[in-house]
């Protein structure tokens, strides 16, 4: 029985208790010889995936399912008057409809409430409902009478800070505590430094846009609830369900097989998982709630918009004197709770440097709340922070990635404690620099009006750290097979996969004897939310602890069978084998058939972290493209990119995560983009029509070098996330690539063709202005 | 229900006859993933700008979405449910494993119609031509890498079967 201790810590609410739990393992040795883990391996519900038979929130299909619409509002801010439902509850194939009237004033967000009387964005929640299809609740919706009292609103950062500005909430438009951090003298810093630079830079709202909806399928049998649900936290919509409907979380099964995508917005309860839970019970019925492109798009969360100065200064060998970032971030119209968008932090831990000040101010506007949104915070740090280095490099007439060599940091300077892989950022430099050819010869651009520039970014990234809690069981079967059990999820990653693989590694079987089960709150045990790039990372070592233990039982049992002790005794490939001895192997069956019905199971817990190092993960990108000066047209990307995420479990997944998140990075720096009509507060491109997500003849040529040294003090497996990292430097090196090839720099993100234009057709005028 | 408000119409989806009454604004994905129950086809945006409701309708791929369901009266259908013989996965489907062509999977049903369509029009297209077979076709996990490999290794796949089977 593995060793449990229990430790007191400070938590949120005074004292809480933390349960240490011992997994039973050493961490694999760097050079282990493994077999399964590290090998290549096609995703095990590609099947399902292929031929259209994977289930999705939206595909559950109950008998007698009804579909609902939720009415939001058509202003970004304004008080209700009134709303009648009285037309929709006669219209055709209606059978529920709730708004504030009906339902019990459950609080949401900070203050409020499910259904407000104040509504502060445009597709803030009114009223709904439930109906035999999608078509008759849309009609039922148009005939819910409300009456608005329209009220000034404000929809960026600026105007939220104006002195005179209506405010979104009753005790203003900043929203929190600001949050500061300092060390050392940065002001003595910025004085004494050779060379300073100090620069305004912005970033826009972006839209997750994942393909799958938020929504969900809600069932009740008598006072039990089960919700399948398009979410990336099936524990956590469990608990923030139950404890919203009043219910004991026993009450409620969350189940999530598949989610067509979630990048962060899909990490908390949001109103439609309790909207939907209350039309089914009103009507008796399992009621089906996705939500459509537009709503999806108002107010199921979006990437913070900011504005940040950002100073620093250097002495003339390009070491680092001082940071200085003041921050702004727009919430949106409240604090979802789920935002997690620290912009500070990258700025205090990247580089090294003893004088570093942040002051990160977030603000209230009348626009659909944000979300954490992949590597939330560090993308929109990363545009601003690695532009600025790359104008101190410019400045200094220093080559870029030097520059960031000279100022290497191999501790967390946050708590003073040296990283698990220290060396983790400067092998990424390495790979990165040798795959792209940086500092190789320029190839000549592609026409006349062309021109070629190359950029380069770093990033470091406080995820993919994994962290307890997070359980596992596994059953070995009678046949010599595996069942593997988690309250995970997989959010379309390959967490099945790779956690299959951990899995067979450790139990010495075949990775088709396997069955991964997870994304089910009834069937598995506790795992925290997929965030945070922490999956694999988080429930590896307790699938390799759970295999530990069944494998320790598998041995002891196998060795009555074969008559020699177990210490002699190890599993391959599905077979016992003898030390010394290779005639007496035996299959892993031939010994559990010997004890059917009786079976081996095992359970793991996912241990502590190290408590006197950080685990971190870092990497860095370079980027060639061609920019055409005529058109403003930005093409021919062709981008390389290095990821310290500690032993590579499965490349053929983490590739794709970095081709992903990359491609992601290119919308981020190009085209991706919300736009708010300021006279109106309406989103004017909540659609895949006038948003634009990169397509395939936009995806740049993207060369993954693996860096795969495993971090074997992060954890058993030396395993640590790749989900997000790969999106945070790519816009910043595209923008440092684009001031390479024309001379400008832009601060303001996207770089979309319009500024793109713009800006060429200023340095034209410019130009001309400043001939003689 | 008001039965007055809807029409008859026999859907022919995958060899397959589905006479549904239907109101007459229903979509052909609606009346896929609703009345029929084949909720391979995504809807994604429903106003045709993402692919992932991509279908064949007599032998071109089509966006479920745009359709009207009572415009689909005897017109030959066939879904992602309709690729798979018994167990042996069409080659389109075989490639997206191999390839990994997906992460979410969530485009993936439409990506495969597209190229099945490709395919079915011309076994030999040159990279050009998947290119554009799938420039409908948006995928936000930004798999589109391997969506191209995946055509490729589909094209061969395909070619090596007949030959196989000659
Ligand atoms: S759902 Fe049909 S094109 Fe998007
Ligand atoms: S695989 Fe997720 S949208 Fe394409």
């Amino acid at each position: 029985m593995p060793e449990i201790r229990v430790k007191p810590k400070q938590g949120e609410n005074g004292t809480e208790l933390e349960l240490i739990e011992d997994e039973g393992v050493r961490a694999w040795a760097p050079d282990a010889d493994l077999q399964i883990v590290g090998q290549p391996h096609p995703r095990l519900e590609g099947r399902e995936k292929v031929t259209g038979r994977a289930r999705y929130a939206s595909d559950v299909r109950l008998p007698g399912q009804l579909y609902a619409r939720v009415l939001r509002s058509p202003y970004p801010h304004a008080r209700i008057v009134s709303v009648d439902i009285g037309k929709a509850e006669q219209a055709p194939g209606v059978r529920a409809v709730i708004h504030a009237g009906n339902v019990p004033r459950i609080p949401w967000y900070e203050e409020g409430v499910l259904f407000e009387s104040t509504v502060r964005f445009v597709g803030d929640e009114i009223a709904a409902v439930a109906a035999e299809s999608e078509e008759q609740a849309e009609d039922a919706l148009r005939l819910i009478e409300v009456e608005y009292e329209p009220l000034p609103f404000v929809s960026t950062i600026e105007e939220a800070l104006a002195p005179d500005a209506p405010w979104v909430h009753d005790d203003g438009n900043i929203a929190g505590e600001p949050k500061t951090y300092e060390r050392g003298d940065p002001d003595a810093g910025l004085r004494d430094a050779d060379v300073t630079i100090d620069a305004a830079y912005s970033t826009a709202s972006a839209l997750h846009n994942a393909f799958e909806s938020h929504g969900c399928t809600t069932f009740w049998d008598g006072d039990s609830l089960t919700l399948w649900d398009s979410t990336q936290a099936i524990f956590v919509i469990r608990e923030q369900v139950a404890e919203k409907l009043g219910l004991p979380e026993h009450r409620v099964r969350v189940v999530k097989h598949h989610m067509g995508g979630g990048f962060g917005a899909k990490q908390i309860a949001w109103k439609h998982d309790v909207i939907a839970s209350l039309l089914s019970r009103q009507a008796g019925r399992p009621v089906q709630l996705m939500l459509d492109r537009e709503a999806e798009n108002l107010a199921a969360g979006n990437r913070n918009p900011t504005r940040q100065r950002v100073r620093l200064g250097a002495r003339r060998d390009g070491t680092l004197t001082a940071i200085v970032a003041d921050i702004h971030q727009a919430s949106g119209a409240y604090r979802t709770g789920g935002e997690a968008s620290n912009v500070s932090g990258t700025y205090q831990t990247l580089y090294n440097c003893p004088n570093v000040r942040t002051e990160q101010v977030a603000v209230y506007t009348n626009t659909g709340p944000a979300v954490a949104f992949r590597a939330p915070g560090h993308v929109e740090a990363a545009f601003a922070l690695e532009q600025a280095m790359d104008e101190l490099a410019r400045t200094l007439e220093m080559d870029p990635v030097k520059l960031r060599r000279q100022n290497y940091s191999e501790v967390d300077q946050l708590e003073g404690k040296p990283f698990t892989l220290p060396e983790g950022l400067r092998l990424s430099y390495d790979r990165v620099a040798d795959a792209f050819g940086w500092g190789a010869e320029k190839p000549p651009p592609s026409s006349e009006s062309k021109r070629r520039g190359v950029g380069f970014a770093a990033h470091d990234w406080s995820g993919g750290t994994g962290h307890p809690p997070g359980y596992a069981w596994i059953e070995l079967n009678a046949d010599g097979t595996a069942d593997v059990i988690t309250g995970t999820q997989d959010i379309g990653t390959g967490t099945r996969t790779g956690l299959a693989q951990v899995a067979a590694e450790e139990l010495g079987l075949p990775l088709d004897c396997i069955a991964f089960r997870l994304g089910d709150t009834a069937t598995g045990p506790y795992s925290p939310v997929s965030s945070g790039s922490a999956t694999q990372a988080t429930i590896g070592p307790a699938v390799r602890a759970a295999a530990a233990e069944v494998k320790a039982q598998l041995l002891e049992v196998a060795s009555s069978v074969l008559e020699v002790g177990a210490d002699r005794l190890s599993v391959r490939a599905g077979r016992i084998l003898v030390d010394g001895d290779e005639e007496r192997s035996i299959a892993v069956s031939a010994v559990t058939e010997k004890i059917r019905p009786h079976t081996l199971q095992g359970r793991g817990a996912r241990g502590p972290n190290p408590e006197d190092k950080t685990i971190r993960t870092f990497g860095a990108q370079c980027v060639e493209l061609e920019v055409d000066i005529e058109t403003g047209e930005i093409d021919r990307l062709r981008i390389a990119a290095a990821h310290d995420c500690g032993r590579i479990v499965n490349p053929t997944l983490v590739d794709s995560q970095v081709v992903g998140g990359i491609t992601q990075g290119v919308g981020f720096a190009l085209t991706e983009e919300r736009t708010v009509d300021p006279r109106l507060g309406l989103v004017l491109n909540a659609n895949l029509e006038e948003y634009h997500v990169p397509t395939v003849a936009d995806a740049p040529a993207i060369e993954h070098a693996r860096v795969g040294v495993p971090d074997s003090e992060a954890n058993s497996t030396g395993a640590k996330g790749i989900g997000e990292p790969p999106l945070i430097p790519t816009a910043p090196a595209i923008a440092n690539a684009v001031y390479d090839a024309i001379g400008i720099r832009f601060r303001e993100g996207p770089l979309s063709r319009a500024r793109v234009v713009a800006a060429l057709a200023e340095q034209r005028a410019q130009g001309e202005g400043s001939r003689p | 229900m008001e039965p007055s408000r809807h029409l008859p119409v026999t859907l022919s989806v995958n060899g397959s006859q589905y006479p549904i009454l239907i109101e007459p604004r229903r979509t052909l994905l609606d009346a896929l993933r609703h009345d029929l129950g084949l909720t391979g086809a995504k809807k994604v945006c429903d106003m045709g700008d993402c692919g992932a409701c991509t279908v064949i309708v007599d032998g071109k791929a089509m966006y479920a979405c745009l359709l009207l369901a009572v415009d689909c009266d005897d017109r030959e259908i066939t879904t992602i449910e309709g690729l798979a013989t018994g167990n042996e996965l069409d080659p389109v489907q075989e490639a997206f494993i191999r390839a990994d062509a997906f992460q979410c999977g969530f485009c993936t049903s439409g990506q495969i119609m597209s190229l099945r369509a490709l395919l079915d029009a011309n076994p030999e297209p040159d990279d050009d031509q998947i290119l554009r077979a799938v420039t409908g076709n948006l995928c936000r996990c930004g798999a589109y890498p391997n969506i191209l490999k995946a055509g490729r290794l589909a094209a061969d796949l395909q070619a090596q079967a007949a030959s196989n089977g000659q």
